[in-house]
């Protein structure tokens, strides 16, 4: 049977609701070097070099064939061994960053293959420089049919942050095991952490989508 | 390449009238096919030369490697007296690098088959995009020398519209007025009104000629507009199989030619209109 306290509910919510900051916290900040670092790796993939090309590549599939979970373990616990000790926030969020910026590096690829032929010889017709056609022509037309993919990966990051409270990071799924711990009540606090989840990723979803189709407007791509 | 081939082409043209561009013994290859074969063409200061001939001939190889889009396997390509493909090293060429490529390549404009405007750029955007950004200009100089170009092609009115609300015949004027913005010597069309739909043709057309007649451009094109080619050239050069099989003033190659695949070549295309 069914054993819901809703007294206990509002007790526990306050301070779900406060580790749902620091959730929302390390997903923002994971996505955002992922965003950034991702492009670098989408990047330094297309240089004249092919041995560094391949190189940067097997980076990236080993960074995607390894799971999450293990990648914030080494960094956290093993990189101390090297003299690299970070503390729980770094670690995760530099893993989970890393980790998805392998992931949208594939995305931008797709997004950068999937601009013409035509639109590289045009601005090489017009003498731009290397740096200026991929600023100024490429990833402004990139960007549209990424969105989708990099929407699709912050959800993820989102979903994927429970995975920090290995670390001891004080995120949602830290604070819903410390109230059970604490309480031996498990089903409300877990209950509310997935509400809170779902109120999050469906908006965040939706949001998304209607900024893919605001930047397709706003740069005349529709 | 060997350097004793180098060796035989002048690290630069030099007396009275050198050509504008210069193709000597150019030969292209992609994989075993050879597309440019050993290719020689001149082509003064000023002058309009329209390139015409059957799909494969080389014709529009001619105008990519001389934009630097494909790279030649053999021989120098001249721009202005300068080697275009090759650079000195003080005693012999050799292969261009990115500098060279990119300050020789400010003398040549292309307008291409399909435009290939920047869709998230207005009209004028488009224009602006070189001169800001290449040739350092000021945002209002761009501007001015952009807009005086729209206004010349007849696009001055959809200045602020992005490429997908204009038409293929709107599109290309534009795309002519980006190229002259760079302010080129020489200017290349490659089947500028292949792609368009008949009814525009002409506008495109009527813009390449007030070039022709306004600017002492230094021109190449290719084209399948035979009747366009006859009035506004003043060489027609009739390409086969990587060379040029015959050429001469537009009367001579269309009232008269000598050759008999240009003979074939010109009767299948009447037969085809």
């Amino acid at each position: 049977m069914l054993n819901w306290d809703w007294d206990f509910t509002w007790t526990i919510l306050p301070r779900l609701l406060s580790a749902t900051v620091n959730t929302i916290l390390a997903a923002g900040l994971g996505y955002a070097i992922a965003v950034v670092l991702g492009l670098v790796l989408a990047l330094l993939q297309r240089t004249r070099s092919p041995i560094f090309t391949a190189s940067v590549r097997e980076i990236i599939e080993f960074v995607r064939s390894t799971p999450l979970v293990l990648q914030v373990f080494f960094v956290f616990y093993v990189a101390p061994q090297f003299g690299i000790t970070l503390s729980p926030w770094v670690a995760g969020m530099l893993s989970i960053g890393v980790h998805y910026a392998a992931y949208l590096s594939e995305v931008y690829r797709g997004g950068i293959d999937s601009v013409p032929k035509g639109q590289w010889e045009a601005a090489t017709s017009l003498n731009l420089s290397t740096t200026r056609t991929y600023f100024r022509i490429v990833i402004p037309q990139a960007l549209p049919p990424s969105l989708a993919g990099m929407g699709n990966y912050l959800v993820g990051i989102f979903k994927d942050t429970p995975i920090l409270s290995v670390i001891g990071v004080a995120e949602l799924m830290h604070a819903a095991n410390s109230i059970g711990a604490e309480t031996y009540r498990f089903l409300e606090p877990y209950t509310l952490v997935g509400i809170i989840f779902l109120a999050i990723s469906l908006p965040t979803a939706a949001l998304i989508r209607a900024f893919e189709g605001w930047m397709r407007r706003k740069l005349g791509l529709t | 390449m060997t350097d004793e081939t180098h060796a035989s082409f002048p690290l630069r043209l030099e007396g009275a009238n050198v050509p504008m561009v210069s193709f000597r013994k150019v030969t292209k290859r992609y994989g075993s096919l050879v597309v440019l074969d050993s290719l020689d063409l001149d082509v003064a200061e000023g002058e309009m030369v329209t390139i015409i001939g059957p799909s494969g001939s080389g014709k529009t190889t001619v105008l990519r490697t001389l934009m630097t889009l494909d790279s030649i396997n053999d021989g120098v390509i001249y721009v202005d007296g300068e080697p275009l493909t090759h650079m000195s090293d003080g005693t012999k060429l050799v292969p261009a690098n990115q500098r060279h490529l990119r300050k020789m390549r400010s003398k040549i404009g292309m307008c291409f088959q399909h435009f290939h405007l920047f869709p998230h750029m207005t009209a004028l955007e488009n224009c602006m995009e070189g001169p800001v950004n290449v040739l350092g200009l000021s945002k209002k100089e761009a501007r001015e020398r952009s807009e005086e170009l729209l206004r010349m092609v007849g696009m001055a009115d959809k200045r602020d519209q992005h490429p997908s609300r204009l038409s293929g015949g709107q599109q290309q004027r534009v795309a002519i007025a980006r190229a002259l913005a760079m302010r080129p010597k020489v200017m290349l069309f490659d089947e500028v009104t292949s792609a368009l739909d008949p009814e525009v043709i002409g506008e495109v057309t009527g813009v390449i000629k007030k070039l022709v007649s306004e600017h002492n451009l230094t021109m190449l094109m290719v084209t399948h507009q035979m009747g366009f080619a006859r009035q506004i050239s003043d060489r027609v050069s009739f390409f086969y199989k990587g060379r040029i099989e015959e050429q001469g003033t537009p009367d001579e190659l269309f009232g008269d030619p000598k050759k008999e695949r240009t003979q074939q070549f010109l009767s299948a295309v009447r037969e085809a209109v």
